[in-house]
């Protein structure tokens, strides 16, 4: 446990009619600052807030947005809705594919990237899209997925 | 075309998402307004009759859900909508990116009209941009005066705080919203009770979608008569329609309810792309039936598209042109669903698994003869017979897909082939 995380415990709670909703936020922060969140973080999570374990596992693991492995620096989402798949997603997951070598949802061996399926990111305006660390990008021409790859991410 | 709008602001004033622009182009002006001439009932009464209908896709009238609030001096609580998630829909998106302020000045209306003293918006995980433009535009308002104790000096208090969701297109349905903001696994609630009556922590809460709340500003400072000018008499207004897919132009356009589904594919949405012409049209989102290339003078309004067989919803048009495999939309819609249902209910979870199943299959040329009878009889399995309403979103595109495109399906099993897509299927995996 690091020890802002009993801060932000503290101040999460006081923000909220009820302790637990102050669960998702507290998540998020974590997250945030480490990346991902392994069994122990829960267990410390579940502790500063005074909930069990368990429930903090069952909820953690509802949300895909909770990594419960150890992600890449750049966490890809690419958009596999149907306004997406008609301006060729699938042919972008696979040249994401190929360029990266690795299969979605896997992370490359250098832990650079995480290439991961996203349904419908409500962005079908600019299909085909993908989020880079949750910043939306696209349309994405399919001759330059390159430039999704060497996007600029805040270390 | 619009020489001026009133929802998204953004396409005529740049930069309204910061608090001095929107000040500049008349922004909390109908929050003054509302404070200073309305009681609270009044503006209920105002909502009730402009006609104002909810835009998060059940298009229940906004007035006639804010009297559904019992009476009894308990605190209420408002709750703004901003999950965000259904295939074809990002107007919300656009709006809390781009037109923060608006959001918030009709959530403090809202608030004052059903006397909520604490309100949420409850904004999808994946918006984080989306989301720092709230807590932003928040922090500028509670800067100015607007939220906070003795807002304007009225007396009025409200605060205001913003809460990231984590993925869960579930989350989007209000009970699950709930559950959510609650610290919980999204999984629906029961109703009734229905959030009027039990909902935040168990208080009486007010529910409503960020482009119905976007609608308050505009309707205070123009009245319910120039709302009910637009649109037709059950449908009156203005609609943010989404329209991707298969257009010159996808984004969205800010519409008179009863505009025809041709003019907003072809005057706003700039018409189809080059050389392909109109296979069938998603009008409300991914949950509702398609419409046909035979229905495009349907006129969008809640009445008219249902009588033509659809629902407009949430206003996600999805246009497919002539050269989409209608078995591979079916079977992508499906998987999304697979996806996003809970689990908490078997018909759900395990009727939107087989489909996308035997979608799949078919898709693939691997289809049976007895695969569309199976298909018919799994969403027979689901509909109506599902916890909360995902399940049978789940069956809307597919069903009117099969009953529309009989043959399409039929050569995918027979040939052992796509007929629009011209490829053969020789493994599964190719």
């Amino acid at each position: 446990m690091k020890p802002q995380w009993q801060e932000w415990a503290k101040e999460l709670k006081t923000e909220f009619p009820k302790a637990n909703s102050a669960l998702l936020p507290l998540l998020h922060r974590i997250q945030n600052a480490e990346g991902w969140l392994s069994a122990e973080t829960l267990h410390d999570a579940a502790m500063l807030l005074g909930l069990s374990d368990q429930y903090v596992e069952s909820v953690a693991s509802f949300y895909t947005l909770y990594y419960q492995e150890p992600v890449g620096k750049r966490v890809i989402h690419v958009c596999m809705g149907l306004s997406c798949m008609l301006a060729g997603s699938d042919e972008l997951m696979h040249r994401l594919e190929i360029k990266l070598g690795i299969k979605e949802g896997q992370t490359t061996a250098d832990k650079a990237f995480t290439l991961l399926e996203a349904e419908c990111l409500a962005a079908c305006d600019i299909a085909p899209c993908a989020e880079v660390n949750l910043r939306f990008h696209g349309p994405i021409p399919l001759d330059k997925v390159d430039g999704l790859l060497s996007e600029e991410v805040p270390s | 075309m619009r020489d001026r709008y009133y929802l998204l602001r953004n396409h005529e004033v740049a930069d309204i998402d910061k608090l001095d622009v929107y000040e500049a182009h008349g922004g909390y002006e109908a929050l003054r307004q509302a404070l200073k001439t309305f009681e609270p009932e009044a503006l209920v009464a105002m909502v009730k009759a402009s006609g104002l209908r909810g835009r998060g896709g059940a298009g229940f009238p906004t007035g006639v859900k804010w009297g559904f609030l019992p009476k009894d001096g308990r605190s209420r609580y408002l709750v703004v909508n901003s999950d965000e998630a259904e295939p074809g829909t990002f107007k919300d998106r656009e709006l809390i990116e781009k037109n923060p302020h608006q959001l918030i000045e009709g959530m403090i209306i809202s608030s004052y009209a059903i006397s909520a003293h604490e309100a949420y918006i409850y904004c999808r995980g994946e918006f984080l941009h989306g989301y720092e433009q709230l807590v932003r535009a928040v922090d500028e308002a509670y800067a100015s005066g607007y939220l906070g104790d003795n807002i304007l000096g009225s007396g009025f208090h409200l605060h205001l705080r913003v809460y990231r969701g984590a993925g869960a297109y579930i989350c989007g349905e209000e009970s699950a919203l709930l559950e959510s903001l609650e610290g919980r696994r999204g999984n629906p609630r029961l109703k009734p009770p229905f959030p009027a009556v039990a909902g935040l922590y168990g208080m009486p809460t007010i529910v409503n979608n960020v482009e119905t709340i976007v609608n308050l500003p505009p309707l205070v400072t123009e009245g319910p008569e120039w709302y009910k000018s637009m649109g037709t008499e059950k449908s009156p207004g203005l609609k943010i329609m989404s329209v991707s897919g298969k257009v010159n132009r996808p984004g969205n356009y800010e519409i008179p309810l009863g505009t025809p589904l041709r003019s907003l594919i072809e005057d706003y949405a700039g018409g189809m792309l080059p050389g392909r012409t109109i296979k069938c049209v998603i009008p409300g989102g991914s949950s509702v039936p398609l419409l046909t290339a035979e229905q495009l003078d349907t006129p969008l309004d809640y009445e008219s598209v249902m009588q033509a067989g659809s629902m407009l919803g949430s206003g996600g048009c999805i246009v497919l042109d002539d050269e989409t495999c209608i078995v591979k939309a079916s079977a992508r819609l499906a998987k999304f669903y697979r996806e996003e249902s809970c689990g908490k209910c078997t018909p759900c979870r395990e009727g939107t698994y087989w489909m996308t199943d035997v979608l799949d299959r078919i898709e693939a040329g691997l289809g049976q003869e007895s695969d569309l009878a199976m298909l018919l009889d799994i969403a027979d399995n689901i509909n109506g017979k599902c916890f909360c309403p995902l399940g049978d979103a789940s069956l809307g595109f597919m069903v009117s897909a099969v009953k529309h495109f009989r043959d399409e399906f039929e050569a995918h099993v027979r040939e052992h082939t796509c007929p629009v897509g011209a490829k053969v299927y020789d493994t599964v995996n190719n």
